[in-house]
This record gives C-alpha cells, structure tokens and sequence, in this order.
C-alpha cells in the first residue's frame, strides 16, 4: 500500500505502540474521511450560504463560485474507460483530471564528467512528486489526479501515441518533447482543445513564430536565460562578453539571444569563437594534462574581455573552460554560471521541500526538468483546484487569467503571458558553485507591470500570432 | 577584563530591573545567527543572546511566559528556552523541520507544522510524548488554536490550505482553499473570524469558522511598489482587536487593516523584509523584524508612526514578548540569580564564538 504510506510517515520514539496504532486509525480515518465525504460535486451551489457548514466542509471555498459550465466535466469524464492505474479508490464524486506524460528517449549528451552518473528519468520524476502531492491536497477538497506515463522509445512514433490517448478523450498533457515533436502533437486536429505543458525545449522559435495557442512553455526560453545573465553582468559591471561555442540548433537559438540582450542591456559580444575540437570520450587518466595545455591556447587570442560566455548544450567541453582560459575570467552560459528554472545549490523560499522530496522518490538530487514537469502538472493541479473545473476549456481560461498565481518556491507568484504562453519566473543563477549566486530579474531593470517581463520577449516584440 | 564588564552588566541589570513598571522581555528569534536576542523594551538594549539549535524560527511563550519555546527547523527540534533563567533547560522531540507552533490556553498541548512531513504533531508539553499527528497538507506552516480551544488551524504552504483540526478527536473537519503559499493563520479574540495571510497570493482571507468559507479577501496596493512585492506574512491583532498589523515582505512595509471594515488604514515602512512581529503587553508598540536588514522596529500603535530601530541578530524572523524581565517572573529571591546566569550565558557563548573562528 504505497498510497497509504505517503500519509503516515515515520513515528517516532516515545509515544508507544497505542500512540502509534492510534495515529494510524486515525490517518484512515483521515483518509477515508477525505474520500467519501461528499465533497465538491456542486460548485453551482456553492453561492448558497451552506448553513450545514459541518456536514460538508470539505467543499471547495469561496474562490470557486465562478458558476459556468460545471456540467461540461461531468460529461466528459464519463467518456473515457476506466483506465485508472491505482491513484486512488474509484471516488464517484470526485472531480478526476487526468495528465499524460509525454516523452520520449532521445538521446541525451553524457555528462563531462565520468564520475557523474548519466540520468535517465528526468522530468518523469517531478511528474510523479506532484501526482503525490496533487492528490494530498485534491482528497480535501474533492479532486482527484492521475498520470499516465508515455515515454517512447528513440525511434518509437510520439505522434501515433499522442493520437491514442486523444481518442481516449485525454486533453492534459506534459509534453518532455524536443520542438519538432511537440508541434507535431500540438498540430494534430484532435489536440485543438488539449493543453500541452512544454517542460523540456528552450528554442525561441516555440514562444515566437512557431507558438501554438494549446502548448504552455513552463521551461525558460534561451531568450530568458540570455537576459537573466545578462542583467547579471550589466549589475556586475562586465560588459564584454567573449563567446565559445559549439554549433547545434540550441548553441546557434542561445548565441542569437545573447546578441539580443547585448542590444537590450547595453553588453557587448567582442568575439564568437567556434571550438571545433572534437568531443571524443570524456575525462580520461591523465586526460587533463592535455586540456591544460589546449584551453589557453583556444582562449588567447580574444579581444578584451570580462567574461567568456559559453553555449555548449551538448556538454562536451564547457566545464573545461573554468580556471583554464588564458585570461583569468569567469565562465557563465551553458556551464559555469548558468541562468536555471532549478538548480541543486537552491534552496529559499521553500525550495528545500523539492530538494528533499525528489531524492525520496527518484533517489537522486532533482535537476531542472523534475521542476518544470513538477511545475507544469502543479499549473493544470492548481487551476483545476481554484476554479473548480476539469474541463480543458475551464482550466485554459483559469491559467490566462489574472487569478492564476502558482507558487513554485521563487518567492514570488508565477503566471502565464498571455501573448506566448510561456511561464513568468524568476531565473536562478547558480549551477557551478555550492550556493546559489543570484536570481534574476536584477534590481534596477525596469518594467511598467511585471519586473519578470524583463526576462525574454516582452509583448511588444513578440511575434507569437495565435491562430 | 570580562569579569569587569560582566560585573557592570549585572549591576546595571539590578538597577533597571528596580525602575520601570511596564517593563516587558522582548526575544527575536535569528535564523541565521542561530540565537535568540534578548531585548529589554525600556532600554530597547540587548540583555542577553542564547544560542539555540539550527535556524531558530518560530517562536512562542507558554501562557504563564515562563518557558519560550524555538522551533529549530535545520536542527529537528524545540529548545524550550527557562524565560527566568535564559537558558535552554530542554528540547521537545518536534520532528523533522518544524516552523511554527501554537499552544493551547491552557498551556498543556503544543500544536507544531513539520514543514518537511506534511504533519501535524501535537504534543503534550509536560511530557514531551506526542499525542497525535496528524497529516496536512505539503509543507505545514502556520499554526493556531481558537480562543475557546475547540480548533487548531494549520496552513500548508504548497497546497495552500488552511486545515482544521477539530482539538476534541484530533482530526480533520475542514480545509479551506486559499490563495497560494498561506502562511500564518489568526482567529479574532472573540473566535469567530479566522484570517489566513498568503504570501504568493498577495492577500488575507478572512473566514467564518461557522462554514468554514472566505468571507472576504483583503489585498494591498502601494503605489509605487510592484504588487509581487506586497506579501503579508505575519498578523497581529491590536488595539483590542480593532486593528491587524500586517507585515508584508519585501515591500518593507507593514500594513495596517481596520478589522471592522477590512481596509488598509495605513502602510508603514519599516527595514527590509518584516515577516513577524508582536506586540507589547500593554499593547502601546507593536515590534517588527526585519530580515534582511537585522533589525527590529518599533511601532507606536495609538500614532502608527515607526519611533525606532534596534539592532538584533542577521536574519531576524520572529518576535515573542513577555511581561516582566528575566528572573523577575518568580520570586525576588530569584531576580538576583537571574543575572549570573544571563552573565554565564553570555561567556560560553563567547567562548564557543573564539573556538569555532
């Protein structure tokens, strides 16, 4: 019974066996209580002063009644067949959301470093932590959650899958999809009306000319990561910025956002170096004494600079950089200091509870897109929660609204922008040392109504035309 | 030297303990000095700091002010700090993480958030064994007893709820959805409002514990000040319940709500980031840290006007305030071993100062 366990976690000494059996019966009864004491169900009537406040103080509050089409998620969640994988005792009247996680095994660069183990369950985990969660907070007030997990292999047919899970009537999806990918889901007829939380690609082109109105991009765009540096930089006072990258599709996305917050911020790209060694294998005995010698020498011959700013998404070189340039300048961009949504060194605002949770479950620390899935599956949580609905429809007017504020241990409520539908959020500056070293937006960069909109394409120029 | 300077502290504490009637006990809780500050609220000086266990939060006296109770969330536990003698005496078992407490009136059961294992543990204080505990929400916070003792009300940060536990059976009769990351939870001297700050959300929800639905939202609004800015943590009740102070984050300022009309009578700007604060026993200031300036500042309640800031520990969080002064509480035959003790205190924790540079 690994559902119960959740509830009852460890007792501890001094409070013996009848304490102990006490607590138990009592988290049953909790538990059951929680399940069947007709909750929910009636959002209409909610307005109705319910004067026999004990017999049903399980209903969701005030911040429901916003009386609409409450019958349209009751209809629809009879048209799926009963395909639940154990979330929770079927519950008549809970209201169920159920989210399908979608993903596929592409194939991810191995970490530099030889001692790091390569990780092959990112994202699906803080899928699974907030399933946990949603539930624990749903069973008061009548929600239920599910997640189906579709994670394909390499060369499987994402599309195909996507196709079966619509025709079951699923329209919640998280997509751990590269851009290709997902607009081919986000594209398909029948995904008209789903909502597709973008946890994994950062590429411009998704928030811009390519937006689509039923993707949601929880992950910050490069964009946001060139700016949340960037300002860093400009309050550091290091203007001139030497580039070093390599050449994919991500590295070229990140080396146009950096010329734009160049523009933007008033920092200055004094060269962009091409590192063409190859990768080969990585850190090999002795290996670094050849690196010692070949990074200076790659980094010699730049103009004056205050820092080398280095896009490396395949992860084969960057962290070579650090303490080895022939200058000595700090390192940021992809490695060194790197602008994240979740970083391991972080730990405010109640961000402890993420880092303690996911090694629990995944027994590893949680890296950047366990939070995002977390975040975008809290997002569909929390608005289905807070207004009351389940129905696509109900939930996207909710995450546009100026009523959605998600908690997500920024400090800060986060939203969607309404012009691209990607999440405003503070960026964590950190990755290579133990302790956090910023979070942007910086003090001093300025915005009429959202300081977080100084981070990537504010409304203005965004080229995003939803159709 | 230090014999000297002690010497002098003590005699100066003997003479001022002498003066003044309304003299009251302030302690601030430091999350990251690991210390609680002593503070006289006459002089408005430093009397003594104690050492407590890692990231000393929330902070609570006991009915009869004679025991202060820290809970320690990076080290797992409670110091439950002798008010007359200033020193740990003992530590309550609390679980992992706890943040804030609440005791009953009457004094027996304390109610604690383990913020790390979405529990409640309530505990009886005598003993120190725990009678219940019982599953909240993620990440438990806030925590309040109704005047009549018949609830306890838990807020849980991620899931932002406010949890009632019914103090007869120890379960859960209600769970009121509000907005994101509820922080402390009040109830009216009378009982019968229940206001729940949240953070995130920007608002107070004011609650009707007969239905247990928000009655009203109050927000905030200063111009000039982003509205992310405008995050109410704390809330105290003063002028006989006629107003809440509102300590609101990182706008520096505490807002001032007329508890009839539910408005904002007033912001007062204060240091950086007020997240707790109390007022005096004869209700006349109101005592606000300030975390990110290591401060603390006085509020005068009749004028609404900040009079005074006082330095205190880095990372100040929470605020306790007793009646009295350290070893006053008891006998006079007391008052006069109170201040070798404070001196003692104030030694080891020098001296374990010098050893861990």
């Amino acid at each position: 019974m690994p559902f119960l366990s959740w509830f009852i976690p460890s007792f501890r000494g001094g409070a013996g066996a009848l304490v102990r059996a006490a607590v138990f019966f009592l988290a049953i009864a909790v538990l059951t209580g929680a399940a069947t004491a007709e909750p929910a169900e009636a959002p209409a009537d909610a307005k109705a002063p319910t004067e026999t406040a004990t017999e049903a103080p399980m209903a969701p509050d005030a911040a429901a009644p916003s009386a609409d089409e409450s019958a349209a998620p009751a209809a629809e969640e009879g048209t799926t067949p009963a395909a639940d994988e154990a979330a929770a005792p079927a519950q008549p009247k809970m209201k169920n959301m159920r989210v399908v996680y979608l993903g596929k095994k592409y194939p991810e660069p191995l970490p530099l470093s030889y001692a790091e183990k390569e990780i092959t369950d990112k994202g699906i985990q803080g899928a699974r932590l907030m399933l946990k969660e949603a539930n624990q907070a749903g069973n008061f007030v009548g929600h239920s959650f599910e997640l189906i997990e579709e994670i394909v292999p390499e060369d499987g047919d994402i599309v195909a899958k996507a196709k079966e899970h619509l025709a079951n009537g699923e329209r919640f999806f998280i997509a751990d999809l590269e851009p290709d990918d997902l607009l081919a889901v986000a594209d398909l007829p029948e995904a008209k009306d789903a909502l597709i939380m973008n946890i994994r690609s950062s590429a411009t082109k998704l928030r811009q000319e390519e937006c689509r109105s039923n993707v949601f991009h929880i992950i910050p765009d490069y964009a946001m990561r060139a700016d949340a540096l960037a300002q860093y930089l400009i309050w550091k006072k290091w203007p001139k910025w030497f580039v070093i990258r390599r050449d994919t599709p991500e590295d070229q996305d990140y080396l146009a956002q950096v010329k734009r917050s160049a523009t933007r911020f008033g920092g200055k790209v004094v060269d962009d170096k091409l590192y063409d060694l190859p990768p080969g294998a990585r850190n090999l005995d002795s290996g670094y004494q050849q690196v010692q010698s070949q990074i200076p020498m790659e980094t010699e011959s730049a103009p004056d600079h205050d820092v080398v700013w280095v896009i490396n998404s395949d992860d084969d070189f960057g962290d070579y950089l650090m303490y080895r340039t022939y200058l000595p300048r700090p390192v940021v961009g992809t490695q060194g200091l790197k602008a994240i949504a979740w970083d391991k060194s972080y730990t405010e605002s109640g961000g402890m509870h993420f880092q303690n949770a996911i090694p629990r479950l995944a027994n590893r620390t949680p890296v950047e897109r366990d939070y995002t899935a977390w975040l975008g599956f809290r997002s569909l949580a929390d608005a289905a929660m807070k207004s009351g609905k389940v129905s696509p429809k109900g939930v996207k007017k909710y995450l546009l609204s100026d009523e959605f504020k998600v908690e997500g241990f920024k400090g800060q409520a986060m939203s969607f922008r309404t012009w691209d539908h990607q999440m405003r959020q503070p960026i964590i500056l950190g990755g290579g040392t133990r302790v956090p070293v910023s979070t942007s937006p910086q003090e001093g960069f300025l915005h009429p109504t959202n300081l977080t909109d100084t981070l990537g394409f504010d409304k203005p120029e965004s080229k995003c035309k939803f159709k | 030297m230090t014999r000297i300077s002690l010497a002098t502290a003590c005699a100066t504490a003997l003479l001022l303990s002498a003066a003044p009637v309304s003299a009251a006990t302030i302690f601030v809780s430091n999350e990251k000095d690991n210390t609680v500050t002593v503070i006289d609220s006459d002089t408005l000086e430093t009397i003594d700091t104690i050492e407590t266990a890692r990231r000393p939060r929330g902070i609570v006296l006991d009915p009869s002010f004679k025991e202060l109770f820290v809970a320690a969330g990076d080290g797992d536990i409670i110091d439950v700090i002798d008010t007359n003698t200033l020193k740990v005496t003992r530590t309550l078992d609390s679980g992992p993480d706890p943040e804030l407490m609440a005791i009953d009136p009457t004094g027996k059961i304390i109610y604690i958030a383990n913020e790390d294992d979405s529990l409640v543990t309530i505990m009886d204080i005598e003993s120190g064994d725990v009678i219940a505990e019982v599953p909240v929400g993620v990440e438990p916070e806030g925590m309040t007893v109704s005047p009549d003792n018949k609830y306890t009300v838990a807020t849980s940060e991620s899931t932002s709820m406010a949890h009632v536990i019914d103090n007869a059976t120890n379960t859960l009769i209600a769970n009121v959805l509000v907005d994101s990351r509820p922080r402390e939870a009040k109830f009216t001297a009378d009982g019968k409002e229940l206001w729940v700050s949240s953070e995130v959300g920007g608002t107070v929800a004011v609650i009707d514990p007969k239905t247990w639905k928000i009655t009203k939202k109050i927000s905030f609004e200063v111009p000039g000040v982003r509205p992310e800015q405008l995050q109410p943590v704390g809330m105290d009740f003063a002028r006989d319940g006629k107003i809440v102070f509102v300590p609101l984050g990182p706008s520096n300022r505490v807002a001032v709500i007329d508890a009839d009309t539910k408005e904002v009578m007033e912001y007062i700007l204060v240091g950086q980031r007020p997240w707790h604060g109390e007022l005096g026993p004869d209700g006349k200031k109101y005592y606000v840290a300030n975390g990110l300036t290591n401060d603390m500042t006085v509020i005068d309640v009749d004028t609404l006007k900040p009079e005074k800031s006082v330095p205190v520990g880095r990372l100040p969080w929470g605020v306790a305030i007793m009646p009295g002064k350290p070893g006053a509480a008891g006998d006079k035959g007391k008052r006069l071993s109170a201040c070798p003790d404070a001196a003692a205190n104030e030694m080891r924790r020098r001296f374990r100062r010098q050893h861990r540079a």
